[in-house]
């Protein structure tokens, strides 16, 4: 399906230094009994996020009105584990667009890029830089860049570029998914199975 | 000629096209599917008024949040049985083949497709489920993938994927005794880190390897994504082809003679280069358990928990709230710690291999007092293999309540939960926070560990009950 187009977004951040958040933190698996992709926002970080008794947990920083905005930079090694798209269809439906961080783990990562989330792997000293920015000032705005391929702490002015293949940057720019690519080569892909 | 490794061959020979600065299209011989990364997949199939390209290279089956127990009953839990009646609706619809609940062949995913000789050297599987990786033991090229990309393969077979960087993992020598295919993976993990194979496609190779069965090496390429890899793959052999002779799907006659053929060709070049290496000695391995939250977080059975010396910021901060939520403390040894709960399963250790060994070492004993000890057969098949070979009887004597095939306490979408705080040692593949349910605290071990714990009731070293 296509989706969002993304350009540049300037937005406030949410920091999550944890490391190794792995998909069953972003969604635990009882959430996963949906047949339609819709309200995986609510379960985001469910058990950090809420008690058993569904009370929200003061401390977790989703629950702290201080922090809001469109990014979420996390800690290294985000998105380890289940290849479960629900983490970043509860990501998207929360309101977040863009997770930066120093690592990604691969199955998250392509996840993303296919609803239209763009994953931004930074150094882990501008990961750092970052979320000390905005724990010192939860206003600070963070501009990314997709066509520049540049990400901006607009406090300081200090950037980074990022990596990102020119294909998964020009559907991400167009709205476009791979099936859209894909269904366009049926003949290519028929005349291959022929010959195997 | 170009010195090629079998993953280059066998992920070389898939690519229909590759888009300049892009990556690949990927041929997918075969793609399984289960209830619950499917659904949305096929709704989107729906709104766009497509249908599913080549039905026949699918095959389905509900694993993941089917209840273990009364099988023959409708699912009591409202949403499982919508996602379960929704696989029957689209495999229906679409003329996809379905392994449903309470047929011979029903199971956790990534057993029944060996099981059935599905599964085949040099073919490339995907499944919306990270195992997938699990069939890499017989030298195909399988991963996990999301629901978009689940969507692509019912569309046009083919997913877009650039082409990951090449590991070659070694062990040479012989394994002690007591010492699993799960301790030498445990082990490796916990070599490399939960992220140190990220972005690469792990070769597992050396005498070590080549020794296993089938099954076990099914458990190692099985936990290639717990060190962050795509998936793993282990050259196909005489042990693949004896494994697979005979079975339900696998070429038969002059057919299965040019497979095998074939088979002998998928193998890594002398000479041919990777990308990163590691060599480890097989004598060097022990029975593993890990202590913390990220199946990186390893040690032998009767070593103790590192301390915190060396680290510093985020990472010490998240390695204390690991241990916080184990209720463990830096530098203190795990070994009789007192246990809740086993579990002997999944599709790492549920297969025939894991029951008898479990079998074999309760035989005549009882488990603790202290234990509830679960054991869910990761098939149908297996489970009928089990009572006919008297494992059944054995484990049922033994205290261990066996339960009918599924995902189970793996993932603990069903009813199979830990409860919080209980501590549980397991033969499945995640020790993540809440993953065998809220609050529970998951240590992940050999079967033949689990047996230990599950006799002795606190952590122990397999190979101590074994002299006794």
């Amino acid at each position: 399906m296509a989706y969002d187009k993304f350009t540049v977004l300037t937005s406030t951040a949410v920091p999550l230094p944890t490391e190794n958040v792995d998909t069953d933190q972003i969604i635990p698996a009882r959430f996963l009994k949906a047949t339609e992709r819709a309200g995986f926002g609510d379960n985001l970080f469910r058990d950090w996020r809420y008690d058993v008794e569904g009370n929200p947990k003061p401390d977790f920083v989703l629950n702290d009105p201080t922090y809001s905005g469109k990014i979420l930079v996390s800690g290294k090694n985000f998105g380890s584990g289940s290849s479960r798209e629900h983490a970043v269809w509860a990501i998207y439906d929360y309101g977040f667009r863009c997770v930066v961080s120093s690592f990604f783990a691969d199955i998250f990562k392509n996840n993303c890029l296919n609803i239209g989330v763009l994953p931004v792997t930074v150094s882990p000293e501008f990961a750092d830089k970052l979320l000390s920015a905005i724990e010192a000032d939860p206003s600070t705005e963070i501009e990314v860049n997709l066509p520049e391929q540049k990400i901006t702490l607009l406090s300081t002015g200090e950037s980074e570029s990022f990596d990102i293949n020119e294909y998964k940057k020009s559907n991400m720019q167009n709205g476009f998914d791979d099936i859209d690519y894909l269904l366009n080569m049926s003949s290519e892909i028929d005349a291959f199975v022929a010959d195997r | 000629m170009e010195k090629t490794t079998l993953f280059d061959k066998v992920w070389d020979s898939h690519v229909v096209k590759s888009v300049p600065a892009g990556p690949d299209v990927f041929f997918i011989d075969k793609h399984f599917i289960h209830e619950v990364t499917s659904p949305v997949a096929f709704l989107n199939l729906e709104k766009r008024g497509i249908g599913v390209k080549y039905p026949h290279r699918t095959i389905a089956t509900p694993d993941h949040n089917v209840p273990t127990i009364d099988q023959d009953q409708t699912i009591k839990d409202k949403l499982s049985r919508m996602q379960v009646e929704k696989l029957r609706e689209n495999c229906n619809k679409y003329g996809v083949e379905l392994h449903d609940l309470g047929t011979s062949h029903h199971g956790i995913v990534h057993v029944i497709g060996p099981e059935l000789g599905v599964t085949q050297p040099g073919m490339t599987i995907v499944c919306g489920d990270s195992h997938t990786s699990t069939h890499g033991a017989f030298g195909a090229i399988a991963f996990g993938i999301g629901t978009s990309e689940v969507e692509m393969v019912f569309a046009t077979q083919c997913i877009m994927q650039s082409k990951p960087k090449k590991m070659r993992i070694s062990v040479e020598g012989e394994l002690g005794k007591g010492v699993t295919s799960k301790d030498i993976i445990l082990y490796i993990i916990s070599k490399i880190s939960a992220a140190g194979a990220t972005g690469y496609f792990v070769e597992y190779a050396g005498s070590a390897i080549q020794s296993l069965s089938m099954e076990a090496r099914m458990t190692i390429c099985n936990m290639s994504i717990e060190m962050g890899a795509r998936g793993g793959l282990i050259a196909p052999d005489q042990t693949t082809f004896d494994y697979l002779e005979g079975k339900q799907y696998a070429p038969k006659g002059e057919e299965w003679d040019k497979a095998v053929a074939y088979w002998k060709t998928l193998k890594t070049d002398e000479g041919a280069s990777f990308d990163k290496e590691y060599n480890f000695d097989a004598a060097d391995i022990e029975p593993m358990i890990t202590y913390g939250t990220n199946p990186g977080m390893g040690i032998k059975v009767v070593g103790s928990i590192p301390t915190t010396d060396g680290m510093e910021g985020s990472n010490k901060t998240s390695y204390l709230k690991s241990l916080t939520y184990m209720g463990f403390q830096p530098g203190e040894p795990v070994k009789g710690k007192q246990v809740d709960y086993v579990f002997v399963g999944s599709c790492t250790n549920g297969r025939i291999e894991d029951i008898r060994a479990v079998a074999e070492f309760v035989k005549g004993r009882k488990k603790a007092e202290n234990i509830t000890a679960w054991i869910v057969p990761g098939s149908r098949e297996v489970e009928k293999q089990a009572h006919e070979e008297g494992l059944v009887k054995i484990l049922e004597e033994a205290g261990f309540e066996l339960r009918q095939p599924g995902c189970s306490a793996c993932l603990a979408m069903n009813d199979d939960k830990i409860p919080a705080g209980k501590y549980a040692v397991s033969t499945s593949n995640r020790n993540f926070e809440g993953r065998q349910g809220p609050g529970a605290r998951t240590m992940l071990a050999s079967p033949l560990t689990v047996a230990a714990v599950a006799v002795t009731g606190k952590i122990t070293d397999p190979r101590e009950v074994f002299e006794n």
